[in-house]
């Protein structure tokens, strides 16, 4: 982030909390010269717990700029689906494919994959030992000297072998990039600029125990955008709020939907579902048992189960 | 009781007892805060075997040799340990044993055991979100424990630790049985003089109830700063 852009949004702080701007997306680069493309590949998941099978052959394409809402019964298997695209499950067959690699494949390193993928959670967890600021930080600041000490390692290695090299022969060594103070102060501008964003800038330095719920939430989710995943997955993201709180993060939730973010999010949400989703999915019995646009889904449901469901929480 | 006093008095002053007692206190602590060091590390050690994730095969196998150790050090009395350490496995490796040595590491090596323990519970207090937070944003499972985790199980940890370090402190009375003088052999020594021992015996109790006062006022006040620190939060 320049400077410019620094003051540009700090400028833009006055009335931030109501997102009007609209100049600066959350997201760097539009995903939406991408679209089309399929970003996840879902191929006959099934995922089960002992004996218990809680993902019985999920099926499902997601390309680049869809927003996919999820909706079904507590105990379907919405947070295990999230979870083994984000590898925090092992599926027990089928397979994941994110932008066409198979994410079995030993070569794929999970923790480069997850950089990719911004997970929302339902009870926030941020880091209750750190400031908002440092939650923000943490993560782009680790992965940045993690790549910068590889490149060292690569570079002492190389020296040593260009030692016993022929001159024209030798290997020149990697720019090593930004310095650690650098990768910090970059990371510390854009972590402000993104609480300038939501209108919590002055919160930077506060713990997570003084916040409220919707803040805590908006912060999760910014610190999630600060790695600039090209996903994001949402785990009923306003199911642990009070409910005048579940407005502000929801608000958050569309100018994200709106700047182009590829979204998959678990909702109980319907009307949220409705305004902002793609592509609604309904999951019952550890299958997708119906999917639909938004207002096919909700205004002519197929299947007795999905009336049921939708007659039971509208 | 005079008679008692008299005696103690003499053995303690004219005849240079209390040397003995401060050497031996100096011991006594010795023993304990080498063994509460050397524990920490082991336990510390332990502990992180036991969270870390067993789906390679040599978490499994560390897992497996921190379970028989554990199982040892809790599963056998700490003077039979000693004994075996002084008596048995030095001589059998020809080492010359020196007791306080002896005693600092099997009380650090028994009170690794437990320290293991106290870690283990401490780092699982933490809630489970923590860490998958910091793993979904891409930190692997060592960074994520160092910056997330660890640092909130610590405010459980201390406490706990404080408690070993008092059972330490009172465990270390039995390293007479490896030759070693520490506070009560000190003091036995000076009731042997004349065989003589309710003073001796008192007083010796009176000490401990003190060290591990100390010990108690100190836990207290860390306890107290964490808190203050807890709540920024
Ligand atoms: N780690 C786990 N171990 C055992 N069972 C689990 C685990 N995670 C989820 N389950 C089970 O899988 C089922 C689906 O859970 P989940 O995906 O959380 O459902 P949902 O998010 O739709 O409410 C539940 O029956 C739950 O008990
Ligand atoms: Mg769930």
């Amino acid at each position: 982030m320049t400077q410019e852009n620094n003051i540009d949004a700090a400028l833009s702080t006055e009335n931030a909390s109501a997102f009007k701007s609209g100049q600066e997306d959350f997201i760097q680069q539009g995903a939406s010269d991408k679209s089309d493309e399929v970003l996840i590949a879902v191929k006959d998941l099934k995922k089960s717990f002992g004996d218990n099978e809680v993902l019985k052959g999920i099926n499902l394409n997601i390309k680049n700029g869809e927003k996919i809402a999820v909706i079904g019964p507590s105990g379907c298997g919405k947070s295990t689906l999230l979870r083994c695209i984000n590898c925090m499950e092992d599926p027990s067959s089928g397979s994941i494919f994110f932008e066409g690699e198979d994410l079995a494949d030993m070569k794929v390193d999970i923790n480069v994959h997850r950089q990719k993928i911004g997970m929302v959670f339902q009870q926030f967890n941020l880091f209750n030992n750190l400031t908002v600021l440092q939650n923000i930080m943490l993560a782009p600041v680790v992965i940045a000297k993690k790549k910068r000490n590889k490149n060292k390692r690569i570079n002492f290695f190389r020296s040593i072998a260009n030692l016993f090299r022929k001159k024209d022969n030798r290997k020149p060594l990697v720019p090593l990039g930004k310095s650690i103070a650098e990768i910090k102060a970059e990371a510390s501008s854009r972590a402000h600029a993104l609480l300038t964003r939501i209108g919590l800038d002055d919160k930077a330095d506060a713990y997570p125990a003084t916040l409220s719920g919707g803040q805590k939430q908006r912060i999760a989710i910014v610190r999630a955008l600060a790695m600039e995943p090209k996903v994001m997955l949402f785990d009923e993201p306003t199911s642990a709020l009070d409910p005048e709180m579940v407005g502000e993060v929801l608000d958050l939730m569309k100018k994200l939907a709106d700047d182009g973010m590829t979204m998959v999010i678990v909702t109980h949400e319907m009307g949220f579902a409705r305004e902002v989703a793609t592509r609604v999915l309904f999951m019952d019995g550890g299958v997708i048992a119906e999917e639909n646009t938004p207002d096919k889904f909700f205004t002519a449901p197929a299947s007795p189960r999905l009336k049921d469901f939708l007659s039971k929480v509208l | 009781m005079k008679r008692s006093w008299n005696l103690f008095y003499t053995q303690f002053i004219t005849y240079n007892g209390y040397k003995t007692v401060l050497n031996g206190l100096l011991t006594t602590v010795e023993i304990a805060v080498f063994g509460l060091i050397i524990g920490i590390l082991i336990g510390t050690l332990i502990a992180l075997v036991k969270v870390m994730p067993k789906y390679k095969l040599l978490p499994r196998i560390l897992n497996r040799i921190c379970e028989v150790y554990v199982g040892f050090f809790r599963g056998t009395p700490m003077v039979v340990q000693l004994l075996i350490a002084y008596y048995v496995l030095l001589p059998a490796m020809g080492i010359p044993a020196d007791g306080v040595t002896v005693a600092v590491v099997v009380f650090g090596l028994n009170s690794g055991a437990y320290v293991s323990e106290i870690m283990r519970s401490g780092i699982q207090s933490v809630d489970a979100g923590q860490l998958e937070a910091g793993r979904a944003l891409g930190l692997t499972f060592w960074t994520a424990m160092i910056k997330i985790v660890i640092p909130q199980s610590i405010k459980n940890i201390l406490p706990t630790l404080g408690n070993e370090f008092i059972v330490l402190v009172k465990e270390t009375s039995v390293v007479s049985f490896i030759a070693v003088t520490d506070l009560t052999k000190a003091f036995r020594a000076i009731g042997d003089a004349n065989y003589e021992y309710v003073i001796p015996y008192l007083m010796l109790a009176a000490v401990y109830l003190v060290l591990v006062i100390l010990i108690t006022v100190g836990i207290r006040f860390m306890e107290r700063r964490l808190k203050r620190s807890d709540a920024r939060k």
